[in-house]
């Protein structure tokens, strides 16, 4: 397959004066997901949020193709029109908001992008419920302030809830994993797999293998120091898990 | 010539006028007002209490006052297009300071229940004026004297023993004149033993071409084991200045809510004095303040506590866009004898803008060792991640804002006990933050009791 979702061109970025990435190369095509992992600090969520559109870092090379839009370009609201979606690794609390509301703006505001129609009330709680399915997640949750009081495992729940409704064509999923026990991991990532197309793809950051026995990755990739250093199958996920980063950055560090 | 002086000449000058054109009660007050004024000048702005606000500069234009009390003809069901919607109130009106009653006010009144014209009960029942005007307004205030002094008419609001008011009472100031005025308004509220009463307060500005200042002087009486809520929402103009005073006194047993609403103003000066005399007394203060363009908002209180176990909450929360500019000063006294309070004061604000401003200053004076008290003030930008997790999910970076605006006043909007006025508020709260004049022309609602009339 030649096309190509996105593609991530000698990337470099930082925040307050101090680079993080220093030369990223990505491409990722439509069906595909990759698996992000390296050590702490290797700049895993960095990516994820220059990706996004975190105002709060600078982009200082590079070049960012999302189906063929300069995605560097775009406000965050923009790329998520455009189909880019980051699961959270710490998901808001925003009181005072209500989850409908939320949801009625961010699926509004995109219709509008399109030059559609807002939903009306009943087209809404329908897409609502049918969503909510997908990670079952409580109804009594959507009355809620977003995330407001949410439990751990609610909270990430409640990103595949977004990224279902959103039906982004790529999925960033940042470090989805932290803070689950094993039954709201399987219901998480169960989640993920029902919402995957051969259309669209998916990025899993992730700091451990666990993940992966349950989103099964194509690619798998060590981020070290601001770049990718190496590439593999799903093999380099369980070599990683069996024998930890260090030789990895024995290896790159002695170069 | 200072703002004050102009006033005192008026006074000197046409004291026959304004005593020929108001009631005995009112008049007995006006020559003492007028003598505690000699030598004294309005706040200017960094006078203790006044930081940031200048009443001098608030009275200082030439406004006129309606002393021949000259007719002012304003049609109040245009005016007032909207009532608060799923709820009937009792409804009266101000036109600048001139009472005008709803046609059907009194035919849903209560027995026994008081809602009319201050100078008209003046003279109707004095027994009743007497007992409770101009005696718990601070007499040695300037603001209250040049009230005192110029006022001719207000509103009493009496609610008899044991009587507990079903509907809202519903008071509508509306600003219109062919002229800069001053509207020098008066209200006195009192709710007897047992009774149960809320009081709606909307100001309005019909004519903003004109410059207004609304001199405002509340007095609040709740008698043992009463109870009563004032919802007080300002929604006037750019021209439109206001300076109100409220001075409570709760006895036993008794609860008082206040919560204080700026919508849309030019500058306004809220002051809240509220005594607990009485024990087992609560009271709630709120008060919310938008602020855009050059707007200046100061909210200051002051809740004494002078018995035992009584409660205060005091949460005032301010936003401000653009150059407009707020402040707050709240004191909470705790005397000697009153052991077992808890009082708690917070202040939190958001500014929207580089050039917005706010000044605040919580204090505590406490007497004795058996309280609970506690104050706080906050004053920060909007949240950053908040901002970012809203438009990563494609909500436009500007509707973003408008959210988590209106979501930081949710706590004082939910502080309304009537539904329909929660409701109201919250449309109206929007609207204000979406930039739309926030009047009720398109609410979509129909307004029973402003058509009947």
């Amino acid at each position: 397959m030649d096309k190509i979702l996105l593609e991530v061109k000698n990337l470099r970025a930082g925040i307050e004066g101090k680079e993080i990435l220093k030369g990223v190369n990505l491409t990722v095509r439509p069906g595909e997901v990759h698996a992000i992992m390296g050590p702490n600090g290797a700049g895993k969520s960095t990516l994820s949020s220059v990706l996004a559109g975190d105002p709060s870092f600078v982009v200082t090379e590079g070049e960012v193709s999302f189906h063929g839009v300069n995605l560097l370009e775009l406000s965050p609201e923009n790329r998520s029109h455009e189909g880019l979606f980051l699961s959270f690794q710490y998901p808001v609390e925003i009181p005072g908001v209500s989850m409908v509301n939320f949801m009625r703006a961010a699926i509004n505001a995109k219709r509008k992008y399109f030059n559609q129609d807002p939903l009306s009330a009943s087209e809404f709680l329908k897409l609502m419920r049918q969503k909510r399915e997908v990670v079952e997640l409580d109804n009594k949750l959507a009355s809620r302030s977003v995330n407001e009081g949410f439990s751990g495992g609610e909270k990430k729940r409640n990103e595949i809830f977004q990224m279902a409704v959103l039906e982004p064509r790529l999925s960033i999923l940042d470090e989805t994993d932290s803070g689950l026990d094993i039954d709201a991991l399987r219901i998480v990532a169960g989640g993920v797999n029902k919402l995957k197309t051969a259309e669209n793809a998916t990025i899993v950051i992730t700091h451990y293998q666990r993940l992966l026995d349950y989103i099964k990755p194509d690619f798998v990739h060590v981020l070290y120091k601001g770049r990718i250093v190496r590439t593999g199958g799903p093999e380099l996920a369980l070599t990683l898990e069996e024998r930890g980063y260090d030789w990895i950055k024995q290896e790159i560090d002695n170069k | 010539m200072s703002a004050l002086s102009q006033y005192i000449e008026l006074f000197d000058s046409h004291r026959d006028t304004i005593e020929a054109k108001s009631a005995a009660i009112l008049n007995e007050y006006r020559y003492d007002a007028r003598q505690s004024l000699d030598g004294k000048t309005l706040p200017s702005k960094g006078t203790e209490g006044y930081e940031k606000t200048s009443v001098e500069d608030m009275f200082l234009p030439d406004f006129g006052v309606n002393i021949n009390r000259v007719n002012i003809p304003v049609d109040v069901s245009l005016s007032f297009k909207c009532d608060v919607p799923n709820m009937s109130t009792i409804m009266a009106f101000v036109v600048n300071d001139s009472f005008v009653p709803s046609s059907t006010l009194h035919n849903k009144m209560p027995k026994g229940v008081i809602i009319d014209s201050l100078a008209k009960m003046a003279q109707e029942n004095p027994e009743l004026v007497r007992r409770y005007y101009n005696t718990l307004a601070h007499r040695d205030n300037a603001m209250v004297a040049l009230n005192t002094m110029l006022v001719q008419d207000g509103v009493m609001i009496y609610v008899p023993q044991g009587v507990v008011m079903e509907r809202p009472i519903q008071l509508v100031n509306i600003f219109n004149s062919a002229a800069s005025l001053m509207g020098v308004r008066r209200l006195l509220i009192v709710v007897e033993e047992g009774a149960k009463a809320q009081v709606l307060v909307c100001d309005h500005t019909q004519n903003s071409e004109y410059n207004y200042l609304s001199s405002q002087v509340m007095e609040v009486f709740v008698a043992p084991n009463a109870s009563l809520d004032i919802y007080d929402i300002e929604e006037s103009s750019a021209t439109t200045s206001r300076h109100s005073q409220l001075f409570a006194r709760q006895e036993r047993d008794s609860q008082l809510l206040v919560n204080g609403v700026t919508l849309t103003s030019g500058t306004t000066r809220n002051d809240y004095h509220i005594d607990l005399v009485g024990s087992n007394c609560s009271t709630t203060l709120a008060g919310m303040a938008i602020g855009s363009g050059t707007q200046h908002v100061d909210n200051n209180s002051s809740i004494r506590h002078l018995a035992t176990h009584s409660n205060s909450n005091q949460l005032f929360k301010y936003v401000l866009d653009e150059e407009s500019t707020g402040a707050f000063e709240g004191a909470i006294y705790v005397a000697e004898g009153a052991q077992f309070t808890e009082a708690y004061q917070s202040n939190r604000n958001l500014l929207a803008s580089k050039q917005a401003r706010m000044h605040t200053k919580p204090q505590l004076e406490i007497y004795n060792d058996d309280v609970k008290c506690s104050h706080g003030a906050t004053t920060g930008q909007l949240d950053a991640d908040a901002l970012f997790y809203m438009r990563s999910r494609g909500i436009p970076e500007q509707e973003a804002r408008t959210m988590l605006m209106q979501a930081f006043m949710v706590d004082v909007i939910d502080m309304v006990k009537m539904d329909g006025l929660r409701d109201r508020l919250r449309h109206l709260v929007e609207k204000r933050f979406y930039g739309q004049q926030a009047t009720c022309a398109d609410c979509g609602v129909t307004c029973r009791d402003a058509k009947k009339d």
